[in-house]
């Protein structure tokens, strides 16, 4: 609400601060929130928590293999540096979360709750698509409030592994292969060039695992380890690949 | 046609206020600032349970306004939450779910889980959009073991093993991203909660005076005000009184005034 008139005041304490504080942090001004006029407690304490990321999913014959670094920042703090961004929806139904931390968190919470109901009442393991709708229900409808780009992936017995987007704006599509977060820019020709169809598994495994590596070196906002998961009629099996034992690749 | 002119004619109520705020600014008035928690906060998981600590520092503004507050708050028997941001909002927050969660265990007959007052409080927080600025660390161990949470105001959570929060954070988990190690001993963990805690205290304007610890564990809670007294007062070690006769007296006049005593009361004033 006081948005629009905050502008000017708000100008000249950044400028007093930056001569006040001996050794200042240079952070650009992000803040939109109502805060107080403290010089102590600096900026990124008021920033929103945002999953930089990098986020990706493929489908195999028999299932998915889902990947994400590990990076959540506040500004250019990095809050949790082992965040674990594949969130299980239901049982073989997972879905990679980019974006607001906070809204992210929410809408995940929620659609396992409505799935989770859904799924009760049907007696059946619910569909991957009934999970990505159920998403792209909520993102849809609250677009302008939310920041949320999502991969969502599973396993059923109708259609085997499928993977759906539901970028920002709240759009619906499924894709054989989806990248999403900020990192994701960084790998799209990668990506374009390495993946075939009618990959295994373990190709997978490591084309996500190469892809996600690629966007973390390049990309502030993503790093820490990539986190692995494959689902199928077997079930989901977890992988982390910590920082040194990642694929290297140099320019020089 | 009227509502234009009224418009025009004088702001009022809300857009009064914004502009008088302003105008206080240009003119270089201070206007009142809320009371946050400048703060250090953090905690650890240990062998047995869970370490929180906090300073107790809460400034407004650039002056510290209260010297010795509690920022360690009670949420159920074996579950505790420390809180920076907007001092109010930490204090409202923590008290509310406390509420709800006694009502909860009453209401389950069991003893109150560190999720479920994580998922209260997240679920609240999202509801406003950040606008209650409140930055919590829950901590508490249940059936499943000790558990750790670190709240942003946003309502996103992360459930890690060592948490800090507050302006005093990054001073803290400099010194947990050294010495941390799974499964310490309660007596190792409370010396690192001190040490992260003494960091953001001496690095960071907004943190200072003592070090409240809270060590919770199956078996008990130990809620140590003050833990350690880091910014004790000192003795004065000079006075600023002249012994009669270091000035030279020349002339002396006395000239008594009448004055009718009419009311004496005596207060004394808070100098701790």
């Amino acid at each position: 609400m006081l948005g629009f008139m905050r502008g000017q005041p708000l100008l000249s304490t950044v400028i007093h601060r930056e001569k006040m504080a001996a050794a200042p942090v240079m952070m650009p001004y992000f803040g939109q929130q109502i805060s107080s006029k403290s010089d102590l407690v600096p900026d990124w304490t008021r920033q929103e928590v945002s999953t930089g990321t990098t986020i990706m999913a493929v489908e195999y014959d028999g299932g998915v293999v889902i990947g994400a670094d590990s990076r959540t920042t506040t500004g250019a703090y990095i809050a949790n540096r082992v965040t674990d961004k594949l969130t299980r929806i239901h049982n073989k139904i997972y879905c990679c979360r980019s974006g607001s931390a906070a809204d992210t968190q929410a809408i995940a919470e929620i659609v396992a709750y409505q799935l989770g109901f859904h799924s009760i009442e049907l007696d059946e393991p619910p569909l991957v698509e009934t999970a990505a709708n159920l998403f792209r229900a909520s993102c849809y409808r609250y677009r302008e409030e939310l920041t949320a780009g999502i991969l969502v992936a599973g396993w059923d017995k109708r259609k085997g592994g499928q993977v759906y987007s539901v970028p920002i704006g709240g759009m619906l599509v499924r894709q054989p292969v989806s990248v999403g977060g900020s990192g994701s820019t960084y790998i799209y020709g990668f990506m374009d060039a390495n993946y075939k169809p009618g990959m295994n598994k373990e190709q997978c495994m490591e084309l996500t695992a190469a892809a996600l590596s690629l966007a973390m070196e390049r990309d502030g906002s993503s790093g820490g380890v990539v986190r692995l998961a494959s689902i199928s009629e077997e079930g989901v099996e977890r992988r982390v690949i910590l920082g040194n034992q990642l694929p290297k690749f140099s320019t020089h | 046609c009227y509502c234009h002119c009224e418009c025009y004619s004088k702001p009022k109520g809300f857009f009064y206020v914004c502009i008088i705020y302003l105008l206080a600014i240009k003119v270089g008035c201070s206007v009142p600032a809320a009371r946050k928690t400048g703060t250090t906060i953090c905690g650890v998981v240990f062998k047995d349970g869970v370490v929180l600590g906090a300073d107790t520092r809460a400034t407004e503004g650039m002056i510290v306004a209260d010297k010795n507050c509690s920022k360690i708050h009670y949420i159920s028997p074996n579950i505790y939450c420390c809180g920076a941001g907007t001092a109010a909002d930490t204090e409202m927050t923590t008290q509310l779910i406390s509420s709800n969660l006694e009502l909860h265990s009453l209401s389950t007959g069991r003893l109150p889980r560190v999720a479920t007052a994580n998922r209260m409080l997240k679920q609240m927080l999202f509801r406003y959009q950040g606008y209650i600025g409140a930055a919590l660390v829950l901590g508490g161990v249940d059936c499943n073991g000790p558990h750790l949470y670190s709240i942003y105001p946003h309502g996103s959570t992360d459930k890690l093993p060592y948490v800090t929060m507050g302006s005093g954070s990054l001073a803290a988990m400099a010194v947990f991203e050294d010495r941390y190690k799974p499964d310490m001993e309660e007596d190792a963990a409370k010396q690192l909660v001190r040490d992260a805690i003494a960091a953001g205290i001496f690095n960071d304007l907004g943190s200072g005076s003592n070090i409240d610890l809270c060590v919770i564990t199956k078996s008990k809670v130990n809620y140590i005000r003050p833990h350690d007294e880091a910014n004790k007062k000192g003795v004065r070690t000079g006075d600023y009184k002249y012994k009669r006769g270091t000035t030279g007296v020349l002339t002396k006049a006395v000239t008594p005034i009448d004055l009718e005593l009419l009311e004496e009361s005596v207060q004394t004033m808070d100098t701790s």
